[in-house]
């Protein structure tokens, strides 16, 4: 290890970071301005317009979107072959970190030391998924604080069913109030268990906000979900208007005959994920 | 909705005007704090301690920056808010004894620290969540930093600002609560 393909890696991870530390998918900037065009709130407008404005000048001074860096989270597809995707991910973090793109946010979680590197026990957190196509495909998302903090797991009884699933993701936009900074993109795990069904959650955020569930019933689900949520007038920042959710994204997995685990994840508008393609020494953005 | 703008530091009558849902821009001194500058403000208080920071008629800025160092000087990249509900258990203590005219943060504060900041002639300023590029534009110094030993985003920052906006008022003196309107409409 630690050949050319392993320094490859690093640099993508470490390019990925510095895109999203300092900008926005053109995805997630396009149903910004959607949603100014369609919101009536007058503050919910000036949220909105002070939201693109920031996009503008963090891409434009090179410096991060929000000062809530998050946690990185990676996503590899790719073969286990020689390569190491967490070491290549850990440098990156610690690079990325020193040049000022990372606020260093991770600390013991009881000591509560900061040592300074964004790293520490079991960070940074990586996936690595079977591979889909040539090369390595990755993805990073960083996940701030206050969308990760209003996360919540129902382990719902089959008889609720789906009223009850969509009656418990609805409550948890509406409780989160202004806490995760709407307009919020909702991710939502269906089935599996209690640890699957967040992990399915946190992977639906993945998704481009155009691309809708490939299963009719998931994507009638995402279309009620985002209508109901937007019907509640929590609006951006929780102070009002039409505007609460970009998005929602569902992904399932079959569960147990006794069990519904219904997991709710959110991105804050301020979604910073990136995906590309690493193949033959290049980077291709996704 | 009207636009206004407000020096610091300000007396209780200079922010008498101020009405929830109107759009303000600030400038003088802010101090930043998060959770754990919050606590430690709390117990040196509570044991007759003095702060390093001088707050009375100034501005709270629950915010934890990104910043580099450059050379001697630090500069603050990013500075958006954090969530005051975090920290609110302590604030109905704290802000008296701080004298503060202003707390800026996102996601507004529970019902005690509401009536108590009515009593103080204190309005609470919403910053929009996420928008670190945009404050740290209207940072024109950084005065000083304490507390470093509580990591980077948990010290205690001064920074002067010049037009720090769109903020929000969102708690008025009068102690009309944007936020509670909004989750009164919900059902929540």
């Amino acid at each position: 290890m630690g050949g050319s393909g392993q320094r490859e890696l690093e640099e993508a991870c470490l390019e990925l970071l510095r895109r999203a530390s300092t900008g926005l998918p053109s995805d997630v900037k396009a149903g910004l301005r959607r949603a100014l065009r369609s919101e009536r709130d007058p503050v919910g407008r000036v949220n909105l317009r002070a939201i693109l404005e920031n996009v503008e000048v963090a891409e434009e001074r090179k410096v991060p979107l929000c000062q809530d860096t998050g946690i990185p989270l990676f996503y590899f597809w790719m073969d286990p072959s020689g390569l190491n995707p967490v070491r290549a991910a850990a440098r990156a973090v610690r690079r990325a970190t020193q040049e000022g793109l990372l606020r260093p946010n991770t600390v013991h979680p009881l000591s509560r030391r900061n040592p300074g590197d964004n790293l520490g026990k079991e960070l940074p957190a990586v996936k690595v998924l079977p591979p889909r196509g040539e090369g390595v495909e990755l993805a990073v998302m960083l996940k701030g604080a206050g969308s990760e903090n209003v996360s919540r797991l129902g382990m719902l009884t089959p008889a609720e069913g789906e009223r009850g699933l969509v009656d418990f993701v609805v409550g948890t936009v509406r409780e989160a109030g202004g806490r995760p900074c709407p307009p919020v993109i909702v991710g939502v795990g269906v089935g599996g268990t209690a640890s699957l069904s967040m992990e399915l959650a946190q992977l639906s955020l993945l998704r481009p906000l155009p691309e809708k569930h490939r299963e009719a019933p998931f994507r009638r689900l995402e279309r009620e979900l985002e209508e109901r949520i937007n019907r509640l007038g929590l609006g951006p920042m929780g102070l009002g208007g039409r505007t609460t959710c970009l998005g929602v994204k569902v992904e399932y997995a079959h569960t147990h005959t006794a069990s519904l685990p219904v997991a709710v994840n959110l991105l804050c508008w301020a979604a910073r994920r990136f995906r590309a393609r690493l193949r033959g020494g290049e980077l291709e953005w996704r | 909705m009207e636009v206004k703008e407000l020096s610091l530091p300000a007396r209780r009558k200079d922010v008498g005007w101020l009405r929830a849902g109107d759009l303000l821009f600030l400038t003088g001194e802010v101090v930043t704090a998060r959770d754990r500058a919050h606590l430690r403000m709390a117990d040196l208080l509570s044991r007759g301690k003095e702060l390093p920071v001088d707050l009375r008629d100034g501005a709270l800025y629950h915010c934890g920056p990104a910043v580099r160092r450059e050379g001697k000087e630090w500069r603050v990249l990013s500075a958006g808010p954090t969530t005051s509900s975090r920290v609110d258990p302590l604030l109905p203590r704290l802000l008296p004894r701080l004298g503060v005219r202003a707390v800026i943060g996102k996601g507004g504060v529970g019902e005690e620290t509401k009536r108590v900041m009515k009593r103080m002639g204190c309005v609470y300023l919403a910053f929009p969540g996420g928008c670190g590029a945009l404050a740290a534009r209207a940072v024109k110094e950084v005065r000083g930093v304490h507390w470093l030993d509580l990591g980077q985003p948990e010290a205690m920052w001064v920074l002067e600002v010049r037009g720090l906006g769109p903020l929000v008022v969102a708690v008025d003196p009068s102690g009309r609560d944007l936020y509670e309107e909004v989750r009164r409409r919900m059902g929540a």
